[in-house]
């Protein structure tokens, strides 16, 4: 269910270059079940930034009733995120969206999570409940240099865990892309987040997989109201069917909507 | 005493606040939120008579206190939303104003005709002031012979009141309002977005693949009282007052310029709670300024100073 909360900042901690790690506590991480979902954040009172912000969710503590994000901070709305200290409260609604179907992989089996940049995130809390069901994970990340790089020992103690970055500072040099073609993984399903072209790669590249792809895009509401984060369907590319990031995603499966 | 009910062509509204169209979908969304039958009404998406994709996104932009959209009307046409959201909004003891939008007059016509027989559908809300289609809508907004001549076709056909949605990209008002007045109007609407535009910094690119957008929220709240105060002392129809409005107290402001109730519209995306915070919060209100009802707070602003002028001669 989705709720609306005023949400305690437990910590903001600063994890690479304008990349933030926030945790909040609140009532509402009780209704967080599939990793993937997002929340929508409201930063400041008044009216700047006036709409809500779109977060994915990167870890779920319901022991401690916590929840983390990770967010870079780029917008005017996402520094003044950043300001927030413990103790401060953040205005959240969620948790929304549909996330990623762990159901979909079975123990003894292989997932390889693809991350890129910001989209990074949700793939930790994913990777953290599929090794809790015995998926064997392998994960590749790609950053856009050493200075931009987060959570890799975190991603290292749940699976064999790749990096990539643009200018080669750390890992592979180039794209995700460029690791998988040169390690080419055996999986069973693949599951991935970050920028469009690189979701586009992926999918061209292994049509005959069950792959997963969690979609960005602007949005106002965050609850499939306002019609800002619609795409074209797959099977229905020019015409009038559609489907919702927000509320029918952000997770798609491949093929199912344009990107 | 109930402080809150109010009486329009058309509608039996148990208070005066209900969500504006486009803003709320078909109600289904925040039916998971909320009762919607709280509301005094819901004025549901933009219909036309085919299916609508919409425009290309970025389909929104922020700036200061307010937003631009530019959703192009996206819909899934007249017989899905009659025969798939109203029949949804069936189970929901709440009125419906249906918005009815196209690209020529025969699209409208057909339209108002169709969906004001539904059954839940108590009025219509013609849309002659959409900013974000190429052909149509603003154009039947800011002629003032179209518009009323378009009024007319549409009261011809409507088996319910019809209220005319007025577009603030516009010289004269008053003008506009009169005109539609004249095509046989039940009330008015007022108002739709002023278009704007946002540019990146980056790219030096428009943000909104649109270019331009309908900008909403509270940055156009005065222009939207100015408007309203300035047509509701030369037109006699109701007017329900939009812009920005977010608490009980902008609610008492669109009232005492001249409106008989009130739509919300961006409030719902950053509080998707603020209708029935708003309509919890009136009572208290209106009678901490003295009123036993609302509706004592119709136009207020300028019938006071009518009253004053007269003291002072």
């Amino acid at each position: 269910m989705i709720r609306q909360e005023q949400c305690t900042v437990i910590s903001q901690i600063k994890l690479a270059e304008n990349i933030y790690e926030l945790t909040l506590q609140g009532e509402l991480v009780h209704e967080m079940k599939d990793p993937g979902q997002f929340v929508h954040l409201k930063i400041s009172e008044g009216y700047d930034p006036m709409l809500r912000r779109p977060i994915s969710i990167a870890e779920i503590l319901p022991d401690q009733s916590q929840f983390k994000m990770i967010y870079r901070a780029e917008g005017r709305g996402t520094a003044m995120l950043s300001k927030k200290s413990p103790g401060d409260y953040v205005d959240v609604l969620g948790p929304l969206g549909n996330g990623f179907p762990i159901t979909e992989a079975f123990g003894g089996e292989t997932a390889m999570l693809v991350g890129g940049g910001i989209g990074v995130p949700p793939l930790y809390e994913l990777s953290k409940q599929l090794e809790s069901r015995g998926v064997k994970v392998i994960h590749v990340l790609g950053f856009q240099s050493a200075s931009a790089v987060f959570y890799e020992e975190k991603f290292a103690q749940l699976g064999e865990t790749y990096i990539a970055t643009a200018d080669g500072s750390v890992g592979t040099k180039g794209f995700v892309t460029d690791v998988i073609e040169r390690i080419g993984f055996d999986f069973d399903i693949l599951y991935s987040c970050g920028p469009t072209p690189m979701l586009k790669a992926l999918e061209t590249r292994y049509p005959h997989k069950n792959v997963y792809l969690s979609l960005e895009e602007r949005m106002g509401c965050g609850i499939g109201a306002c019609f800002a984060c619609v795409c074209h369907t797959g099977d229905d590319p020019d015409g009038y069917s559609y489907k919702k990031v927000c509320s029918d995603g952000p997770v798609f499966k491949a093929g199912e909507v344009v990107l | 005493m109930n402080s809150l009910n109010i009486s329009l062509p058309g509608l039996e509204l148990k208070n005066p606040i209900m969500p504006a169209s486009g803003c709320f979908g078909f109600g289904r969304e925040f039916s998971q939120l909320y009762d919607l039958s709280q509301l005094g009404a819901i004025m549901i998406k933009a219909t036309t008579y085919e299916p609508r994709f919409g425009n290309p996104t970025p389909r929104v932009a922020e700036t200061s206190a307010g937003m631009l959209n530019a959703i192009g009307l996206q819909n899934p046409g007249l017989e899905k939303v009659v025969n798939e959201e109203l029949a949804w909004l069936e189970q929901i003891d709440v009125p419906i104003i249906a918005n009815v939008a196209g690209s020529q007059e025969e699209d409208y016509v057909a339209v108002a005709k169709r969906i004001s027989a539904v059954k839940n559908v108590h009025a219509l809300e013609l849309n002659i002031s959409c900013p974000n289609v190429k052909t149509g809508g603003i154009a039947f907004g800011t002629i003032p012979e179209i518009a009323k001549n378009l009024t007319k076709k549409v009261k011809e056909v409507s088996e319910v009141p019809v209220y005319v949605k007025l577009s603030p990209n516009v010289t004269n008002i008053v003008e506009m309002a009169k005109a539609v007045e004249d095509g046989g109007a039940d009330g008015l609407t007022m108002i739709n977005t002023l278009v704007g535009m946002r540019i990146d910094l980056k790219t030096g690119n428009p943000i909104l693949a649109n270019k331009t957008g309908g900008l909403s929220g509270p940055a156009i709240k005065p222009v939207a009282l100015r408007m309203i105060y300035e047509v509701s002392q030369q037109v006699s129809l109701p007017i329900i007052g939009m812009g920005g409005i977010e608490s009980a107290e902008d609610v008492i402001e669109y009232f005492y310029a001249g409106a008989s109730a009130v739509a919300v519209g961006t409030a719902n995306f950053v509080d998707p709670f603020v209708c029935p915070k708003i309509i919890d919060g009136l009572p208290e209100l209106i009678e901490k300024l003295g009123y036993e009802h609302i509706s004592e707070c119709t136009g207020r602003s300028w019938k006071k100073h009518e009253k004053a002028t007269h003291y002072c001669s």
